[in-house]
């Protein structure tokens, strides 16, 4: 017999009670998980954005356009290495919920400047060589069945009219912070429609551009924007992930909400199993009354009790963070398509969880420890159970 | 290790006092209690409810403090004692055993006596021996692995003195320990109690308000409104 064995064993002294806070603590730590998810796939772009690269869009907002003119003029700013652009497309893939970015962008340089999405030579030969070829990632690839010379027939809406695209490429993403949710095709295709519908031509949405020395960045961005400054379309230069940031923040306030409500779930159980660990304090005054005669140190009453809160929380921990992993997945699938291009239960996420499970089991038993410690043997042993 | 000599006095308590608060308002309990136990003795404490026979047990027993006087067991002043050494003194010197049993319900007979041996450096073979010894002695090698609810009130109380046996300790204190069984139980708990006083030369402390229990101690201690009335000796005391 040791104190581990005990602590099992005043576990299951009341089965039901013990069963149905695991119980409860595994529903939250599941919604605290998959709050936390959430969070961690709305921030998934800025996880993903490199140091190295900048983005320069229109200071006006992100929907006006730059003239196709200023790429040169980037370009010979000092400690630029690469510039390329894209343009926001969209357009209707079979029906409107069937979300994932479509883009169009410079054929030449696009992929020199994401070298995190893998594409082999010959695909990418390929893609650079057709007018209307494009290339997709391998996760819109799979969702819809695509394969290389496929037809992907999208309705234009910014764009009005009907584009067939084939699909000369899929790349792949170098790791799991990298988005294969995106599809690429010629910004020259787009133009030409641009012409033909009498949209301004020769205008991109925003420049790419990647710099030698990360350090530098905020010197090129000033650099850059003061090329344009006064300029019929001023520019705002930014770090990817400043960019990416931008995008979050319009969406501050739910995060924030989400973020206050996980917190929240972190208290909800902290109560339950104080509930718990209060009651089962309550009815074993007179045993730790017993024990502390018997000459087991506070120390002792302190491993019991915070062991019992410990496993507890424990258990329903281990249950919850499991019952995670499908539960994200069903999530993922019922929003609409590639809302979430990353959906992953991430380490970070789990530590999360873990943490919880440490942070309630330790306020939980706070309050039963000092009770059980404070308490006179005495008026102990005249406590009736 | 206290040194149990029969004769020589074992238990000194001098000039004890004890008051209790009771919403802001003091009760003295024991007042000015002065008295010696030799060891090897089987002493029974009597009296009313109230009459602080319970408080003195725990004086000597170590597990409360008086407000003033001296606690001597075996020349050591436990009242001067923090909590922390006296805890680790009583778990030497001293065996208890409650009226109500007071076992751990999830453990077997066998867990709870092993229980206090938890806090020795034994191993656990040599734990084995000891909780196997002391559930011999009070009979009940048989129910080693049954829990407390599988075992009458007779036996569950003979699995406490096992419990308060196993260390050795050189002192019994017993809180009413026939008080809530019916009286065949009770004698065979009381004759278990004069065992290990007369065979394992146990100084035995009991409280009780049963006449037929303090029968068996040498001597009785009447206390009444916290102070000790006259010695009266029993019969087998005499």
């Amino acid at each position: 017999m040791n104190l581990l064995r005990l602590v099992f064993k005043n576990i299951f002294r009341h089965k039901l009670r013990s069963m149905l806070t695991i119980l409860g603590i595994a529903v939250t730590i599941l919604a605290f998980g998959l709050l936390r998810t959430l969070i961690a796939a709305w921030y998934a772009g800025v996880e993903a954005s490199a140091d190295n690269r900048l983005i320069t869009r229109n200071s006006v907002s992100f929907i006006f356009p730059l003239p196709l003119a200023y790429r040169d003029q980037i370009a010979n700013v000092p400690g630029v290495s690469q510039v390329t652009y894209a343009n926001w497309f969209q357009g209707i893939y079979i029906d409107q919920n069937q979300f994932f970015p479509r883009m169009g962008v410079d054929a030449e340089t696009l992929f020199e400047s994401y070298p995190e999405f893998l594409i082999t030579a010959d695909e990418l030969a390929e893609f650079k060589k057709e007018r209307n070829a494009a290339v997709v990632g391998s996760i819109i690839a799979q969702r819809y069945n695509l394969h290389l010379g496929d037809i992907m027939q999208i309705k234009g809406d910014i764009y009005p009219g009907e584009y067939e695209f084939v699909i000369r490429g899929i790349y792949r993403p170098r790791d799991s912070k990298t988005d294969a949710t995106q599809m690429f095709f010629h910004w020259d295709y787009l133009n030409e429609h641009a012409k033909e519908i009498g949209y301004e031509a020769n205008m991109v949405g925003w420049y790419i551009i990647t710099v030698d020395d990360p350090d530098q960045s905020a010197v090129i961005s000033e650099a850059v924007d003061a090329l344009f400054h006064n300029s019929r379309a001023e520019t705002k230069t930014e770090t990817e992930a400043a960019f990416a940031h931008s995008f979050i923040s319009m969406s501050d306030a739910i995060l924030k909400s989400i973020n206050a409500i996980s917190i929240i779930i972190i208290g909800i159980i902290i109560l339950v199993l104080a509930n718990t660990m209060a009651m089962t304090a309550r009815e074993r005054m007179q045993e730790y009354a017993v024990l502390k005669t018997l000459g087991f140190p506070g120390a002792f009453l302190t491993y019991l009790i915070y062991g019992e809160a410990l496993l507890i929380s424990v258990l329903g921990g281990i249950i919850g963070i499991l019952l995670t992993f499908p539960l994200a997945r069903g999530v993922q699938e019922a929003v609409p398509a590639g809302y979430f291009p990353v959906f992953d239960v991430t380490a970070g996420t789990i530590l999360l969880c873990a943490l919880a499970v440490l942070i309630v089991s330790i306020f939980s038993s706070a309050y039963p420890v000092w009770k059980a410690r404070s308490q006179t043997i005495v008026d102990g042993l005249r406590q009736i159970g | 290790m206290v040194s149990s000599t029969n004769g020589q006095v074992l238990i000194e308590l001098k000039e004890i006092s004890k008051s209790y608060f009771k919403d802001r308002i003091k009760i003295p309990v024991l007042s000015n209690i002065t008295l010696s136990i030799p060891g090897g003795e089987f002493i029974a404490f009597m009296g009313p409810s109230g009459s602080g026979k319970t408080t003195l047990l725990n004086l000597i027993a170590g597990i409360d403090h008086p407000d003033n006087g001296h606690v001597i067991i075996d020349g050591v002043d436990i009242a001067k004692l923090g909590e922390s050494r006296l805890a680790v003194w009583r778990s030497h010197h001293v065996g208890f055993v409650f009226q109500f049993y007071n076992l751990i319900p999830v453990l077997t007979a066998y867990q709870n006596v092993e229980l206090p041996l938890l806090l020795t450096n034994l191993t656990r073979k040599e734990k084995r021996e000891h909780v196997e010894a002391a559930l011999k002695i009070v009979g009940l090698e048989d129910r080693m692995t049954h829990f407390p609810r599988q075992l009458s009130g007779g036996q569950e109380q003979r699995v406490a003195i096992a419990r308060a046996i196993v260390t050795d300790p050189t002192i019994i204190v017993a809180d009413e320990p026939t008080g809530d069984l019916d009286k065949s139980s009770a004698e065979e708990v009381l004759e278990l109690m004069v065992q290990l006083n007369r065979q394992f030369n146990k100084t035995v402390v009991m409280v009780t308000h049963d006449p037929r229990a303090a029968e068996k101690a040498h001597k009785v201690i009447h206390l009444d409104k916290g102070e000790l009335m006259p010695y009266e000796p029993t019969e087998t005391g005499l």
